[in-house]
């Protein structure tokens, strides 16, 4: 796990400059507090740092590989590293997430969790630990995303979790969230909410971004064995809530000689009034308890989002994220459905890797950016594709 | 003076306030329903603004709110049927919201177009006392408006006072560990609850709400408190009714609660 000290800090209150902070209603208060007073206690003890180190080597399987993509290299004529958060028990990032806090929430005396999810990959993350640590756990899924992400709603079950639908608003990641929230403030004792992005209340998103930090703390001693320096020249992660960008990020933020690619789901086309680009479409705003950027009306009611990819069909982005694009430390770039379908058939016939959706919008990144010859780009493999096969079955025929 | 400190120096048990969302059931029936609860002898009526994403709110207040977006509900138009309604009634207003809602209207001025509307206080659930006490406390004092935090079960004894400082005009006691609507009746570790706050001497006055459906329920809570907050029970008898016929249903909806 990392010693380094977080490299962009927030403040006591939770900002990263303008963003961030704890907007959340007085009968959430004591849970956050608590957890605010503690999380960074707890997460250096020695004996905690043990456990998450096994359990991250053991169960879920790191290191993962820093691949080099060689035929993706060719074409594009760069150094195309994959970090293979695909290969993590489970399937994808999120993993690295849930274990970490639900060894928060044992230290810190909860018997029970709650989770949001939205292409599943989170629920199941969250469902696989509370299988392991024996907790009863309930998990918020959209009633369009039980829909489209079946094979994850079914693995969730498997492991003994409850999953309860959604039913208000788009029915999807932002709607779950608000249930999660709501369960919450009814079970302030026992219960702890195991957030799946960089996203919520302070302490959420210091407290994930560092948990999914190890993505980058490998990428560091990874490149530097096979290219001599740990820096790359461009990292490249797609950006639901925004937390596999984090961790992709997180030891470089401070070095900006390295570019920071955040890739946003544009669904049916940033214009087209069905879309997900919350650094084009957004505006400052709260969103789940968080000063950040979010898609709204005028009058500030939340807009209701779309994106193929259920992962990355939220409204708003981590304040880590909203303080990066603004002050210009990260370039946002944003891709369409179809852009990403592409980009998926694409991975998988040239590298015989197929990726989740959300995945293939950073893929598809490449072809929106310039770089130098010979530039080495990482790009965060965050999860693999089998969620999405119902999905991509829909399209073999225009492939 | 600000109605709701005139409210709270006049009276002090039995304060009935209640709860109903703006555009709900129709869009222009906000106004209708003011004046038929100032009619009917209610002592506070809180107003909320239909939110997209209400996190504090349970089921009947967020379809409620659903409805009024769909009608067209805009905090524009909600602050002109206030002033409307306003030339006529005199019961005090408090707005319920968003903060989102406050920010995007543009904080100041919303404070303003509520002074010149005739609101008299804001509930804003999700508003952290920090960013009042540091960024809004001063503007609430120059337009005296009235600001009601939230207590609940669980918060302690120096938060509590915190808040206490910092409300103008009444605290929101949660009744229960919840989000509005909850139902059931009244428990004992309730009444543990609203005696340990009662035992603390607070300056501001302290009105009960989450989970109030009943008379019984108002009585109950009105001898541990100033009074009640009734929503969601109140919205479900709106659902359904004609125009027309709202007036005289609330009348004797409130004698029911009144007892
Ligand atoms: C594989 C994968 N990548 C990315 C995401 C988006 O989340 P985040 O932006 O927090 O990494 C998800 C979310 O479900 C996911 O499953």
């Amino acid at each position: 796990m990392t010693t380094l000290s977080f490299p962009i800090t927030v403040d006591e209150q939770g900002y990263y400059g303008e963003f961030g902070g704890a907007f959340i209603p007085e009968m959430l208060y004591p849970n956050v507090r608590e957890l605010k007073e503690n999380y960074l206690q707890i997460m250096a003890q020695p004996a905690f740092q043990d456990t998450f180190n096994k359990l991250l080597k053991d169960f879920v399987g790191r290191p993962t590989p820093l691949y080099l993509a060689e035929r993706l290299s060719a074409q594009y004529k760069a150094q195309i590293f994959l970090k293979r958060e695909d290969l993590n028990h489970t399937g994808a990032h999120k993993i690295n997430n849930t274990i970490g806090q639900i060894l928060v929430a044992k230290a810190l005396g909860k018997t029970r969790i709650i989770a949001e999810t939205g292409a599943g990959q989170h629920g199941v993350a969250t469902a696989t630990v509370c299988a392991l640590m024996d907790m009863p756990c309930v998990i918020y899924m959209g009633e369009v995303d039980i829909a489209r992400q079946a094979p994850n709603v079914a693995r969730m079950r498997m492991l003994g979790a409850e999953v309860r639908p959604a039913t208000s608003g788009s029915k999807t990641l932002k709607d779950a969230t608000n249930e999660a929230i709501r369960d919450w403030i009814n079970n302030p004792t026992d219960t702890h909410y195991i957030i799946g992005s960089v996203v919520g209340p302070h302490p959420y998103p210091d407290m994930v971004a560092r948990f999914q930090s190890v993505i980058s703390e490998e990428t560091c001693w990874q490149l530097q064995e096979v290219t001599g320096s740990p820096d790359p020249d461009l990292v490249i992660a797609c950006v639901g809530g925004g937390s596999n960008a984090a961790g992709s990020y997180y030891h470089y933020l401070d070095k900006p000689q390295v570019r920071l690619i955040a890739v946003e789901a544009a669904g049916h086309g940033v214009d087209s009034g069905e879309s997900a680009a919350t650094s084009v479409l957004g505006s400052k705003g709260i969103i789940h308890g968080s000063r950040t950027l979010l898609m709204q009306t005028p009058d500030g009611q939340i807009i209701e989002p779309y994106s193929i990819s259920a992962g990355l069909d939220y409204p708003g982005i981590g304040p880590l994220h909203a303080h990066l694009i603004q002050t210009g430390r990260a370039e946002a770039v944003s891709i369409t459905d179809q852009e990403a379908m592409d980009a998926a058939f694409h991975l998988s016939r040239t590298e015989g890797i197929i990726p989740a959706l959300e995945t293939a919008h950073a893929f598809a990144a490449l072809d929106k950016l310039t770089f130098n010859p010979d530039d080495v780009i990482v790009i965060n493999l965050s999860g693999r594709g089998d969620k999405d096969l119902a999905t991509y079955i829909e399209f073999l025929d225009q492939f | 003076m600000n109605r709701i400190t005139r409210l709270f120096a006049e009276k002090q048990t039995n304060i009935l306030n209640v709860y109903f969302t703006a555009g709900y059931p129709y869009l222009n029936s906000t106004g209708t329903i003011i004046a038929a609860l100032d009619k009917a002898g209610v002592d506070l009526v809180e107003v909320g603004m239909p939110y997209s994403d209400p996190l504090a709110d349970g089921p009947t207040i967020q379809e409620s709110g659903q409805v009024a977006l769909k009608n067209g509900m805009q905090l524009s138009l909600l602050f002109d049927q206030i002033a409307e309604v306003r030339k006529t009634v005199e019961v005090p207003l408090v707005l319920m919201g968003y903060f989102n809602q406050v920010m995007q209207f543009g904080e100041r001025k919303f404070l303003e177009k509520c002074k010149e509307v005739g609101v008299d206080g804001l509930i804003l659930p999700d508003l952290p006392i920090y960013e009042y006490e540091h960024f809004y406390k001063d503007w609430f004092e120059d337009l005296d408006l009235g600001i009601s935090f939230l207590i609940s079960p669980q918060s302690g004894t120096e938060r509590i006072r915190k808040i206490d400082e910092l409300t103008r005009g009444f605290i929101y006691m949660v009744a229960d560990a919840a989000v509005t609507g909850a139902t059931g009746g009244i428990t004992e570790i309730q009444l543990a609850y609203f005696q340990r706050i009662r035992g603390m001497d607070l300056k501001q006055p302290r009105l009960i709400g989450f989970g109030i459906t009943d008379s019984a329920a108002f009585q109950t809570v009105s001898a541990y408190a100033s009074g009640g907050i009734i929503g969601s029970a109140f919205i479900r008898l709106l659902g359904g009714l004609s125009e027309a016929a709202l007036p005289e249903a609330i009348d004797h909806w409130v004698k029911s609660i009144r007892g």
